[in-house]
């Protein structure tokens, strides 16, 4: 085996033209699933980027617009500021469930978005939250929603040198709060059979204004399902409208059968987690 | 192709090496330095046996890059007790039999202790939450539990 | 945790059942301690082993000669390197070997029966050396049809792992090429007028999966040869001496070449009583002429170390109104792996074994599929066969509208009882476990909804073997306790607290050690629940002959006869005319031993034909999400005979691990395959292991019911706590959803679809 370079610059253009520079140039965050992946599936790059000295990509800003945080932060520190906690409890609780308590000093929400997995706990909880990514390459930067980055298992709609350089996350509008939850067979260290992620914003009345459910693990991206959103605007998060919500959630659902669910099991789970999710987020929106 | 050379730190001392860009932070620690207490059970990160804290935040060392640790911190189950004896966690994880084999002790001695660092005051679920990561087939857990639990008892000062 | 003493063995004991800390514990809670992987040589080289990517397939051609001139590589081995030997027994533990198979297992000769079976090794300088030249290592398959389940096995026009072998045991037998590698059959009395007689009848299909046992260090063992033919092997093993025989016979070497030095081991569960990598690192030593390490990743200890067999098994249990059992009957179907040899044998022994059945008739068959082949994990076959008749029992109180464990009680066996396989039992414990359970607060514990109670017992019949041990008196009055036992799970503090319980010392004066197959008499290996056992018995021995030292050391010393001279609390005490003069320590004759005939040491080997069997009984508090099917453990209760415990810590410990492992069988741990053949999950992600918090505490009572057979009244404890959670949990679940499961694991989907099938 060649042996793999390693670089680690200081500053994003020299890593746009690290990338840039050759196919086999991989980005290292956390690098919780490109070392699994290189030792596993024999997928070696010739040279890794290391971000982490890049300032811009460990740093974590918060102000009344929201969230401006760098690619390389690792989930233990997200999940770790009170403040995130507060403010987004759903996006939080998501990033406490990606992997070990040791996973989650390495990993970061850029690599479980570019890792592609359809059953990658935080974006859901990014998309319901209205998460943007700051993407940097050889034509300079551009903002992407979340939603728009991944394309396929294993697939993103990031040119050749580009890279996540941050996340920005817009501050909640008032009687606002989200919530996420997974389906696993254990209690930890699982990968999500379903992923729910619900952010509300509720009237002065209690009644919901603005909605957006996404679900993880149940179609080759994780999905926004306009239709279970709009079965909870204009309710209470009332039973009825909770089962509506369901039951576009398994309708929008198009997973498939592996070695951690079928596609029966992921469609109804789909709808319990709709409902649960939903119920949670909407409380704690009351609570605001 | 040329070997990196990296200088870090472990355990408060200096060490200086030469690795291959691919290779783990776990190797080096275990094949070129001797620190064999770091322990390998799946290289894929879902074992923790390989815990260790780099610049404070426990990872699992098979996860790293060795080429990463250039002027880091690292700290490893060698460097848990000192001169004056053993760790209350290492006092605790004896007294209470929270080991049989013996294999995952070291990484659940290395997260215990960065779990309580963070939380001096864990409850049974933090405890059980935080260690998740950390494989063990001989206790059940049970022991390990009680002993960390104990151990943040002692070092809040408190007998339990 | 609480103790329950049975009445009995009047010894007061002054180290035995106290807890200090164990003395290999230093080093493992500081990272010293050296596991497998943990040892390098000077000069040493890598292995590295090409696995099959086929289920099954025809090796039809193997060249190795563009992998011979990569960089770095030393030296290639596949089964041409390795002796043609024939077919025989050898015992190996609680089972039997064949050596031609123990063979092709390490190394594939013509035919590879599971996807990872080694076909090829290779040694170089550095590991990604060793694996570079195993991928330019070119085979040429025949693939054949993989057969994975016992179904595909048993189907009419199966494809045939071994061609031309016949099935052995108790006719009628298969006629012609079979994947039916055994039959075994017993019944007792007049089965089927007994079922016509009964009241209440169950009868069902009781399944579990192939599970791994799961220890978190894989295989790893570092060898050196010499030019006379000598090999050292330091390897992670739970018998270095059957390491020994067993490297021997794949190699037809003479045994007196090898020394097997035993590693720290990071758990085996009986998974490391057999070898995998130590004669291809003789092999490849030999060739290179330079120390080779190999080590498995954990995808290859998934994919070719011995799970234990997946199973089917059918059960029909009659009983009269009153709740007693007139009948049983009973198929199981085992996987063996690629090779014959489930423990078939041992769940047949142990199925019936806990109760009084007038009528009874089992049928078990050892049955070949393409997959790995088994190794002995913990009280091997028991849980399989437990799970089915402790379901059945269940299933019949609900029916008989009766108490589980009032059930239970009213068929236990008990001291004077014939074992359906043998036996007379002589002392045993399973009624004062049973009512230790019933007594026990967890059992009235109110339940709330979707939650429900299981119980479950078990039984294991536990091993005596060989062992031998070495005590040894140091000059300043401490004790050194040599024995070949592997310290799996605090054996050294056991052997230690013994000793010293003997000779009247405290704890800390004796130091545990164990030896290599050069430095200490033989001892078979570590399973059987038989360490604590066997190894004490013959520590305790060994003891006795060094008092004996003591007390004609201390006859010289005052010029009397020995019979004079008593052994009493640690000191020799002088009587009938010798009791004038002042006690003497161990450490006061220890002082003297240079003047009074040397070196004090004794040994000692015992090889106890029985060992005192061991029952358990569990209660499972579970909670069932109606709407994922997902199910928590909310209570969980193990009481358990231990004869005398002698560590009591280590005690619970056992009973703790053994529910816990037992617990993931039952709910989440499973082989899963492709249609080809490959597993799916050959990691801790997807091989779903019990963590930290998928558990509660674990509460325990052991209850003492002293076995008759030794001297404490110790029973083997590491075994009896797997075999009663499958069902235990099993029947918490089904009594908390009001649905009977029949297939472990219950994962979420399967239980979600027993719900819904309930409701219509």
């Amino acid at each position: 085996m060649e042996s793999v370079r390693y670089e680690a610059p200081n500053n994003v253009e020299a890593a746009v033209r690290l990338l840039a520079g050759e196919n086999g140039a991989k980005v290292l965050s956390g690098g919780t699933d490109l070392i699994v992946q290189m030792r596993l599936m024999n997928r070696v790059p010739t040279v890794f980027v290391d971000v982490k000295r890049i300032p811009r990509l460990s740093a974590l800003a918060l102000d009344a617009k929201g969230l401006r945080s760098g690619a390389a932060v690792p989930a233990a520190t997200l999940y770790g500021n009170e403040t995130i906690r507060k403010l987004w409890p759903g996006l939080a609780e998501a990033t406490d469930l990606i992997g070990s308590s040791q996973i989650q000093g390495r990993a970061t929400w850029a690599g479980n978005l570019c890792n592609a997995s359809p059953a990658a706990d935080s974006v859901p909880a990014l998309i319901a939250c209205g998460a943007t990514v700051v993407i940097a390459g050889p034509k300079g930067e551009r903002r992407v929603p979340v939603e728009q980055v991944n394309v396929g298992p294993g697939k993103t709609s990031l040119a050749p040198g580009e890279f996540i350089v941050e996340f920005e996350i817009p501050a909640p509008a008032a009687h606002s709060s989200d919530a996420y939850q997974r389906l696993i067979p254990r209690s930890e260290m699982d990968i999500a059979v379903v992923g729910a992620a619900v952010a509300l914003t509720l009237d002065a009345g209690g009644v919901v204004k603005a909605a957006r459910v996404v679900l993880g693990a149940v179609a080759p991206t994780a999905i926004l399902v306009p239709d279970a959103a709009a079965a909870l605007v204009g309710s209470k998060c009332e039973d009825a409208a909770l089962e509506r919500a369901g039951q576009a959630a398994t309708a929008a659902a198009k997973p498939i059968d592996d070695r951690r669910g079928t596609v029966a099991y992921r469609k109804k789970i789909a709808a319990v987690l709709t409902r649960r999710v939903a119920k949670i987020a909407y409380d704690r929106a009351r609570a605001r | 192709m040329a070997k990196i050379q990296v200088q870090t730190t472990i355990n408060g001392e200096t060490f200086d090496y030469l690795c291959d860009g691919q290779q783990s932070l776990l190797s080096v620690l275990r094949d070129e330095l001797g620190l064999t207490g770091t322990k390998e059970g799946c290289s894929t990160g879902d074992c923790g046996a390989c815990s260790i804290t780099l610049d404070g935040q426990l990872v699992p060392s098979c996860l790293v890059l060795a080429a990463e640790a250039q002027g880091r911190e690292i700290g490893t189950v060698e460097g848990v007790s000192s001169a004056t004896g053993l760790h209350p966690i290492q006092q605790k994880f004896l007294e209470h039999a929270a080991l049989q084999c013996g294999v995952c002790t070291p990484g659940l001695i290395v997260a215990t202790r960065a779990l309580l660092l963070k939380n001096p005051n864990p409850t049974e679920a933090e405890a059980r939450y935080y260690l998740a990561g950390n494989l063990c087939r001989c206790t059940g857990y049970d022991k390990i539990i009680k002993a960390v639990l104990d151990a943040a008892a002692s070092m809040r000062g408190e007998s339990a | 945790m609480s103790n329950q003493n049975g009445s009995g063995s009047d010894r007061k004991f002054k180290v035995v059942g106290t807890r200090p800390i164990r003395h290999d514990g230093l080093d493992k809670v500081t990272g010293r301690a050296n596991y497998g992987a943990d040892l390098a040589l000077p000069g040493m080289l890598q292995g590295a082993i090409l696995r099959s990517p086929h289920a099954h397939a025809r090796i039809k051609k193997l060249d190795v000669s563009k992998a011979l001139a990569m960089p770095g590589v030393k030296a290639i081995v596949t089964s041409a390197d390795f002796p043609e030997i024939g077919s025989g027994g050898m015992a190996a533990g609680e089972s039997h070997i064949d050596p031609k198979d123990l063979q092709a297992n390490i190394m594939a000769r013509g035919k590879v029966l599971y996807h990872g079976h080694a076909v090829a090794a290779v040694a170089a300088s550095t590991i990604e050396q060793a694996r570079e030249a195993c991928k330019m290592i070119t085979v040429d398959y025949e693939v054949l049809k993989p057969v994975m389940t016992l179904a595909q096995a048993l189907a009419k026009d199966a494809p045939i792992l071994h061609e031309g072998r016949k099935a052995v045991g108790v006719p009628p037998l298969p006629e012609g090429d079979t994947n039916i590698m055994m039959r075994l059959a017993n019944a007792k009395g007049d089965v089927d007028a007994a079922f016509k007689g009964a009241d209440v009848v169950v009868e069902g299909w009781y399944e579990a999966s192939m599970a791994h046992q799961g220890y978190i260090e894989p295989h790893a063992t570092v060898v050196t040869t010499r030019e006379n033919g000598q090999a050292e092997i330091w390897c992670s093993t739970q018998g270095p001496f059957a390491v020994k025989s067993m490297v021997a016979v794949t190699l037809q070497m003479d045994p007196n070449l090898i020394r097997v030095t035993p590693s720290e081991i990071g758990g085996g569960f009986g998974g490391k009583t057999t070898i995998y990598l130590e004669p291809v690192a003789v092999l490849l030593s030999r060739k290179a002429r330079r120390p080779v390490k190999m080590v498995m990743s954990r995808e290859e200890v998934f994919r070719a170390t011995g799970p234990t067999s997946g199973t089917r098994i059918w059960a029909k249990l009659g009983v009269k109104k009153d709740g007693s059992f007139v009948a049983a009957d009973t198929r199981m179907e085992f996987e063996a792996g690629g090779f014959a040899g489930s423990p078939m044998g041992a769940a047949s022994m142990t199925l019936y074994a806990a109760y009084n059945i007038p009528n009874f008739r089992f049928e078990g068959l050892d049955i070949v599929v393409n997959r790995p082949k088994v190794a002995a994990y913990r009280a091997p076959g028991a849980p399989n066969a437990a799970y089915a008749l402790e379901t059945a029992i269940d299933e019949l109180a609900q029916k008989l509208a009766i108490d589980p464990i009032d059930l239970r009680l009213k068929n236990a066996v008990k001291e004077g009882d014939v074992a359906s396989y043998g036996p007379k039992y002589d002392r045993i414990g399973f009624i004062e476990c049973l009512q230790a359970a019933k007594n026990h607060p967890q059992y009235k514990a109110p339940l709330g909804k979707n939650q429900g109670r299981g119980v479950g017992a078990g039984f294991w019949f536990n091993v005596g073997l060989q062992s031998s041990a070495t005590v040894s008196i140091n000059d300043d009055g401490s004790a050194v306790v040599r024995t070949g036992n592997p310290d799996i799970g605090g054996s050294r503090a056991s052997m230690a607290i013994t000793v010293a319980e003997e000779l009247g010392i405290p704890v800390e004066r004796v130091r545990p050690l164990v030896g290599d197959t050069d430095t200490v008499g033989y001892c078979d290996l570590t399973g059987g629940s038989r360490v604590t056992y066997a190894t004490g018995m013959a520590v305790i021995e060994a003891s006795k002959n060094v008092i004996e030292h003591l007390r004609a050391r201390a006859a010289t010393i005052w010029g009397c006869e020995v019979d004079a001279v008593e052994w009493r609390d640690g000191q020799a005490v002088g009587t009938n005319g010798a009791s004038n003069n002042k006690p003497l320590s161990l450490a006061d004759i220890a002082k003297q031993m240079a003047h009074t005939g040397g070196p004090i040491i004794a040994s000692a080997s015992v090889n106890p034909p029985a060992a005192g069997p061991g029952f358990g009984v569990h209660l499972c508090d579970i909670e069932v999400d109606p709407e994922t099917g997902r199910s928590t453990v909310l209570r969980y209760l193990v009481v358990q005979d231990a004869g005398k415990a002698v560590h009591p810590s280590y005690v619970e410990g056992q009973f703790q691990g053994g529910a816990a492992q037992g617990i993931g069988w039952a709910l989440w741990e499973e082989y899963l395959f492709d249609k080809d053949g490959k597993m799916e999950n050959p990691g801790f992600l997807d091989y779903r292991m019990p963590v930290a918090s998928d558990l509660p505490m674990i509460d325990t009572v052991v209850v003492e019911v002293p076995n008759p057979l030794h001297p404490y009244g110790v029973r083997g404890v590491g075994e009896t706590p797997i075999v009663p959670p499958l069902a235990t949990v099993g029947n918490a679940v089904s009594r908390a959803i009001g649905v009977r499961m029949h297939q472990l694991p219950m994962t979420p989907p399967r239980v979600l679809d027993a719900i819904e099938t309930k409701k219509g």
